[in-house]
């Protein structure tokens, strides 16, 4: 009973804050620094409004560092600004800008090295090399921030929010626009990727490599360079997320690359030049999904197996699937294609003819791309008809027994 | 030569069949440009319709219409006008008509509902096809001397140029599927008016992505200045070497 006490009055006198001080800092040469090193772990620094030309600022105390009235730190575009080495920091209100770039070090606005539970919330990061850079750190936040940068071209930029190595991410909530990857994940395992806006970024909005068992909803991924590319992971669980207008010569809504037991569920694909491209997958679960005004709706290439298909809306698309060949071991069922002339006798809203959904063009231009240089030719028109009459040329086996007769409310 | 011309268009519109073909081209382009929802879809759908009525419509016309005023030829050919000046008058007058109908029927309802840079190409184009198709029309009437046959040639042409051409250019490329056949087909597209045209328009579209790698080589040539210049050349070319042939034809001609 008296150990209980001695704790309880422990944990109060914790609570009124008798071990952490806030400590103002005002913009001046290395005030920052300095404040870092005379604070204890627990303490608060709150940054005022001001210009802080400060670089290479290692947080190896649990600090939190707030700013008031959004205080700038300048990198110069030569420095990187945080880099954080110590676990539970929080990091917020600050703008972060002008990044350097090392051929040596990524630079970044803020870096975390070997730390766990380190959150960055409400920070602008304005033109950096990296944003927000993670690196064998476990269970950080990234929540609410605005990473953007005018860097154009795939080779100059880093990553808005790079990981590598880390386990139990949550980012939230932020807006990445102009970086090379909007987000990229790199062995990065059981993390939660959910409310972002990832556009305009010079290569992929989002870009998984290795990264297992991973969920990311409602996020929108818009006019990025190349889309958003998943290689290599298992167990990826994309929820109501919104692909739009990834459109261009080499760019793909989501581009999957020897995915597994993955499952895709609730998305809109909207003006995409490919919706989703599909690359020796196994097992992935794509349903309920909207695929409306691609270039190709799905490509799904011969090498992926055990997918399925599943109430899938497929409105206004060129080409509505394609693939490479003529084996096919997945399954698509009960899609609504708005391409479909069956009939339904039985009135079960379910048609009573296949629906083969891979055109004979896309067939042809996808053995010789040159011939797409006939696309909306009067020939390819007519080959079209012929071949939905009698089909020769498409793969038999890809079609779709039960085609429902109306839209599906998704 | 002016005073032919106006006969000539003066005849054509008051003969129905060029109205009728304005207001034909003018419901197909309001209906088609009212049921799509953007813009791009519809331009693509108007430019199916282009490439599919106007050769057809503008050969088959002006064949028909020259070899019904065969009388008429004879009659100015009484008279102290050279032969080439004839023939050229009777072409401009016919291909002014066309024009003016394709431009009523398609250019002023499109214009109206969208008006972008692709809008222009799609018109340009049709004008070149109108030109070009009246000019083998000519070219058609002079090489045979019976009606009959010279219809029959006409269809032929026009189908030659709309559907076939583009099956032989298909087996082509199937053919040669091994080979690096970009720039080659770059080369083979230029013998065709109608596939110069329809790859014209589709790369000023938002559908230019889905041609892919070779696309890309073709967006790289075609969108270019120099392409679209060269385009117009290729186009220009096949109005006037049909011209300069029926003429040569036509001076020596046993009328």
């Amino acid at each position: 009973m008296k150990q209980v006490l001695l704790l309880h009055a422990l944990l109060l006198y914790a609570a009124t804050g008798g071990f952490a001080a806030i400590i103002k800092v005002h913009a001046a040469a290395n005030s920052i620094h300095q404040a870092i090193e005379q604070a204890h772990s627990g303490d608060t620094l709150l940054l005022q409004q001001g210009f802080y030309r400060e670089h290479d600022i290692l947080v190896s105390k649990k600090l939190t560092i707030t700013g008031q009235g959004l205080p700038v730190i300048d990198g110069e575009n030569k420095y990187q600004v945080f880099i954080i080495a110590a676990d539970s920091v929080l990091i917020q209100g600050l703008q972060i800008q002008h990044i350097g770039k090392g051929s040596v070090i990524d630079m970044a606005g803020i870096k975390i090295i070997n730390a766990k539970c380190v959150t960055i919330r409400n920070n602008r990061f304005i033109n950096n090399t990296y944003g927000v850079y993670l690196q064998n750190s476990n269970r950080c936040y990234i929540v609410n921030n605005t990473i953007h940068s005018d860097t154009k071209g795939e080779i100059n930029g880093g990553n808005g929010i790079h990981a590598w190595k880390c386990e139990g991410l949550g980012i939230k909530g932020n807006s990445i626009s102009g970086h090379r990857d909007g987000i990229y994940f790199e062995f990065v395992t059981h993390s939660y990727i959910a409310d972002n806006t990832s556009f305009e970024n010079a290569r992929y909005g989002l870009h998984f490599m290795f990264s297992h068992n991973d969920r990311y909803a409602q996020n929108t991924f818009m006019d990025n360079g190349a889309g958003v590319a998943v290689m290599y992971s298992r167990g990826v669980v994309m929820y109501d997320n919104a692909f739009n207008h990834n459109w261009g010569d080499a760019s793909y809504g989501l581009l999957l690359k020897e995915i597994t037991d993955s499952k895709i569920e609730h998305n809109r694909f909207i003006k995409n030049t490919v919706g989703i491209h599909m690359e020796s997958t196994t097992r992935v679960d794509v349903r309920h999904n909207l695929f409306s005004e691609n270039g190709w709706g799905v490509r799904v290439q011969a090498s992926c197996s055990g997918s399925n298909f599943v109430e899938n809306n497929f409105i206004g698309n060129s080409f509505d699937v394609t693939t490479n060949g003529t084996m096919m071991l997945n399954v698509f069922n009960h899609n609504y294609w708005d391409k479909y002339d069956g009939y339904d006798l039985d009135k079960n809203n379910v048609g009573d003819v296949s629906y083969y959904p891979v055109s004979v063009y896309s067939v042809i231009t996808e053995k010789i791309p040159p011939a797409m240089i006939l696309y909306h030719s009067l020939l390819t028109n007519i080959m079209e008809q012929v071949e939905k009459v009698m089909p020769s040329i498409i793969p038999d086996m890809l079609k779709d027994d039960q085609p429902m007769m109306k839209k599906l409310k998704l | 030569m002016r005073t032919i011309i106006k006969y000539v268009l003066f005849d054509l519109l008051r003969n129905k069949t060029i109205i009728v073909y304005a207001l034909i081209l003018a419901a197909i382009t309001i209906s088609v440009s009212g049921m799509g929802d953007n813009a791009s879809k519809g331009l693509l759908s108007l430019l199916n319709i282009t490439l599919l009525f106007v050769p057809i419509i503008s050969i088959l016309f002006s064949t028909i219409y020259f070899f019904n005023s065969v009388e008429f030829t004879e009659l100015l050919l009484a008279q102290p006008i050279r032969r080439k000046t004839m023939l050229l008058a009777q072409y401009a007058g016919i291909a002014i008509a066309l024009s003016i109908a394709y431009l009523a029927g398609v250019g002023i309802p499109v214009c109206i509902l969208y008006y972008t840079a692709a809008t222009i190409t799609l018109l340009v184009s049709g004008l070149f096809l109108t030109l070009i198709f009246s000019a083998l029309a000519l070219l058609i009437f002079v090489l045979f001397k019976d009606k009959t046959k010279g219809i029959g040639a006409a269809i032929i042409t026009a189908l030659f140029f709309t559907l076939l051409f583009d099956g032989l250019l298909l087996s082509f490329i199937y053919s040669f599927s091994d080979y690096p056949v970009d720039k080659p087909l770059l080369g083979l597209i230029s013998l065709n008016p109608v596939d110069l045209a329809r790859v014209l328009v589709l790369l000023q579209l938002d559908v230019a992505v889905m041609m892919g790698y070779s696309g890309a080589l073709f967006k790289k040539f075609m969108g270019s200045a120099t392409g679209s210049i060269y385009t117009v050349i290729c186009m220009l070319c096949w109005t006037v070497i049909p011209l300069i042939i029926a003429a040569r034809v036509f001076k020596k001609k046993d009328i």
